[in-house]
C-alpha cells in the first residue's frame, strides 16, 4: 500500500467511522425535533422503520400549541433573567475576590485561599434544607433573590478568576503604580480590560450551569410567576391533555436559548472546560 | 515611606475585594452547613418550626435501620460506580474518533457535544418516551423488536431501571468529558507517537504506551468531578421514575428531599443529607490522593 493509498484509506475509515457513529449519538434529538413537526398522529406510526425520523407533514402547530396553552416566553424569560443576574453579580464579586487572593498580600489569605479550594467540589445538595429555612426567614420564598443570592458567590469562579490573575505580569501593576494608579483603579483600569479571556469562559460555564438549574427552583418558586424554563418543561410534561407533539416542541423551544449562546461564546466553553482539565 | 503607603492602601483594597464573596458564603455556603449539621440532631419537623427538640443520635440510629435509607445508599453507588467507568471510557473513545486533524472534524465535535445543549430536563423527558416499554410507542422497544429482541421493561422494571437511567446520563454527559480528553489528546506531542511507529508499535500498542500514560492525570481529573456529579443524581430519579419502580431508583439526594419536603421530617432529612456530605468528602479525598500520588 503507497502512503497515498493508506491516507486515503484513513480518510475513508474516519468520515465513514464518525458518521455513523454520529448519527446514531444524535438520533433522539432527532427524533425529538422530526416529532416536534409532525401532527400527534404520525409520532407512534412506523416508530420501527427509520421513516421515524423524518417529519413527513411537517408543521408548526405543535409550536403554536405550546405557546397557547402555556406561557412559554414569560418561563425562558424568567429563566434569562434570573440566570443573567446571577452571572453578572458572579462576575463581578467572584474576580475581584479572585484578584485579591492574587495579587494582594493581607492577613488570613492563605485560610482563605484553602477554604476556596476546598469548598469547590461542595455539593449544595447537602445544604438545601437549611438554606430553604434561611430563605423562608428572609422571606425570600417566591422571590428572585431565593433564586439569585445565594448563588452569586463561588469558589469555582473565584479559583478561576485567581489562576488567570496570577499570570498577570507585575511590572504591569508596578507601572500603573508609579504612575499613580490605586490598586483599585489599577484593577479595573487596567487589569480588567485585558482579561476579557477569563470573564467569557467563566460567563459560559456560568450560565450553562444555572440555566440547567432544576433541584433549587424545584424548591423556592411555587407559583407561575417566576416559573423557570426547566420547571415550566417538567409541568407541561405532566399536564394534561398530555399530546407528544407539542411536549417535544417544548423540549426543543427550551434548547434554543443555550444553543445560541453556545453558538456565540463556544470558543471560550471549550477552552474552559479542557483547561479546567489540564490544571486539575 | 511611599512603600509603605503602597502597603496600606493594597490591604484596605484586599479586603474591600473579597469582603462581598467572604459574607456571601459565610451565610449561604458555611452557615447552612454548620445548620444541616445542627438539625440533624433535633426532631425538627417542617409544619412545626418553633419546637426544635435537640434528641441527640436518635435520627443517625433510626438511619441504621431505615431499608429505605440503606437502599437510596446503595442505588447512589451503584450508578456512580457503573456511570463513572462507562461515561469515562465513551467519553476517551469518542474524543479519540475526532483527535485527528480533519475536514469537517468540528461538525462531528459538535454531534458528539449536542446532548450537553440540551438540559438534563429536557433529556429525562425525552428518553421517558423512548424507554416507553410498550413497543408500539417507545422507539427503543420497536428496535429492539425489530431486531427479534424481547421488548424491555426499561424504566418500568426494576431491574432494568437504573441501568436505563445509567445509559442515558452516560450519553448527555460524555460530550463534556470527551472536551476535556481531547484537550488532552492534542498536547501529547506527535513525535511520541512516530517514535512509537518507529519500534513497530501498532495502533493498540501506541495508544497503551503513549496515549493512556501521557493521559493518566487527565483521567483521574475527569472520574473524579464524574464520581461527585454522579453522586448528586436526582433530576432523572425526579423527572422519569419517582424514585420507582419499588425504590429502585431512589438516591440519597433524592430521599433528602422527600423526607424533607415530602414528608416533612426536616431532622432526619438533615441527617442523611449529613452522610451524603461524609460520604461525598471521603469519595473526593480518597480521589484527591490518588491524584496527587505521582
Amino acid at each position: 500500500m503507497t502512503q497515498k493509498q493508506r491516507t486515503r484509506l484513513g480518510n475513508a475509515v474516519f468520515y465513514i467511522g464518525n458518521t455513523l457513529v454520529a448519527l446514531i449519538f444524535v438520533s433522539p434529538l432527532i427524533w425529538m425535533i422530526s416529532s416536534s413537526l409532525k401532527p400527534e398522529a404520525g409520532i407512534f406510526k412506523g416508530l420501527n422503520s427509520l421513516r421515524t425520523f423524518i417529519p413527513t407533514g411537517a408543521s408548526l402547530s405543535n409550536y403554536l400549541e405550546v405557546f397557547q396553552r402555556i406561557d412559554m416566553w414569560k418561563f425562558i424569560c424568567n429563566s434569562l433573567f434570573y440566570v443573567f443576574v446571577i452571572v453578572v453579580l458572579d462576575l463581578f464579586i467572584n474576580s475581584i475576590c479572585g484578584y485579591a487572593l492574587a495579587k494582594f498580600e493581607f492577613k488570613g489569605k492563605n485560610l482563605l485561599l484553602t477554604l476556596v479550594i476546598s469548598l469547590m467540589v461542595f455539593p449544595p445538595e447537602a445544604i438545601m434544607l437549611p438554606m430553604y429555612r434561611e430563605m423562608a426567614d428572609l422571606g425570600w420564598i417566591n422571590q428572585w433573590a431565593a433564586l439569585v443570592v445565594p448563588f452569586v458567590a463561588k469558589c469555582f469562579s473565584i479559583y478561576m478568576f485567581r489562576q488567570f490573575f496570577l499570570d498577570v505580569p507585575n511590572d504591569l501593576l508596578e507601572a500603573a503604580a508609579i504612575d499613580g494608579c490605586g490598586p483599585v483603579k489599577t484593577f479595573f483600569r487596567i487589569v480588567m480590560p485585558i482579561s476579557g479571556t477569563v470573564y467569557a469562559t467563566v460567563l459560559i460555564l456560568d450560565f450553562v450551569a444555572h440555566w440547567n438549574d432544576f433541584m433549587w427552583p424545584l424548591l423556592v418558586v411555587t407559583g407561575e410567576e417566576k416559573r423557570t424554563i426547566q420547571l415550566a418543561i417538567q409541568t407541561f410534561f405532566g399536564s394534561k391533555p398530555i399530546n407528544y407533539g407539542p411536549i417535544m416542541a417544548s423540549l426543543t423551544i427550551s434548547a434554543i436559548p443555550m444553543l445560541i449562546m453556545f453558538i456565540v461564546l463556544q470558543k471560550y466553553y471549550v477552552e474552559g472546560i479542557a483547561s479546567t482539565g489540564i490544571k486539575g | 515611606m511611599e512603600k509603605a503607603i503602597n502597603k496600606r492602601s493594597e490591604k484596605k483594597a484586599a479586603y474591600l475585594f473579597v469582603i462581598p464573596a467572604v459574607i456571601l458564603l459565610a451565610a449561604f455556603l458555611i452557615y447552612p452547613a454548620l445548620q444541616t449539621v445542627r438539625y440533624a440532631f433535633t426532631d425538627y419537623n417542617i409544619m412545626r418550626p418553633d419546637h426544635i427538640k435537640f434528641c441527640g443520635f436518635n435520627n443517625f440510629t433510626e438511619l441504621f435501620g431505615d431499608g429505605d435509607f440503606w437502599k437510596a445508599v446503595t442505588n447512589t453507588l451503584y450508578f456512580t460506580a457503573l456511570v463513572v467507568p462507562f461515561q469515562t471510557v465513551l467519553a476517551l473513545a469518542l474524543a479519540m474518533l475526532i483527535s485527528s486533524k480533519r475536514k469537517g472534524v468540528s461538525i462531528f465535535r459538535a454531534a458528539y457535544f449536542s446532548p450537553q445543549v440540551t438540559s438534563m430536563v429536557v433529556v429525562a423527558i425525552l428518553w421517558t418516551v423512548l424507554y416507553n416499554s410498550n413497543p408500539d410507542s417507545g422507539l427503543l422497544n420497536a428496535l429492539l423488536v425489530k431486531l427479534g429482541m424481547e421488548p424491555c421493561g426499561f424504566l418500568n422494571d426494576p431491574k432494568t431501571s437504573m441501568n436505563s437511567i445509567i445509559f442515558m446520563s452516560a450519553w448527555q454527559g460524555a460530550g463534556y468529558q470527551m472536551m476535556i480528553f481531547l484537550a488532552g489528546l492534542q498536547g501529547i506531542p506527535k513525535e511520541q507517537y512516530e517514535a512509537a511507529s518507529i519500534d513497530g508499535a501498532g495502533r493498540l500498542k501506541s495508544f497503551l504506551y503513549v496515549t493512556l500514560p501521557d493521559l493518566k492525570n487527565v483521567i483521574k481529573y475527569v472520574i473524579m468531578i464524574t464520581v461527585i456529579q454522579a453522586m448528586k443524581l436526582f433530576t432523572q430519579p425526579y423527572v422519569m421514575t419517582k424514585g420507582g419502580p419499588q425504590n429502585s431508583t431512589r438516591t440519597m439526594v433524592y430521599y433528602v428531599y422527600e423526607q424533607g419536603f415530602q414528608k416533612r421530617n426536616f431532622g432526619y432529612a438533615c441527617a442523611v443529607a449529613a452522610v451524603f456530605f461524609v460520604i461525598v468528602v471521603i469519595l473526593s479525598l480518597g480521589m484527591k490522593k490518588l491524584i496527587k500520588a505521582d
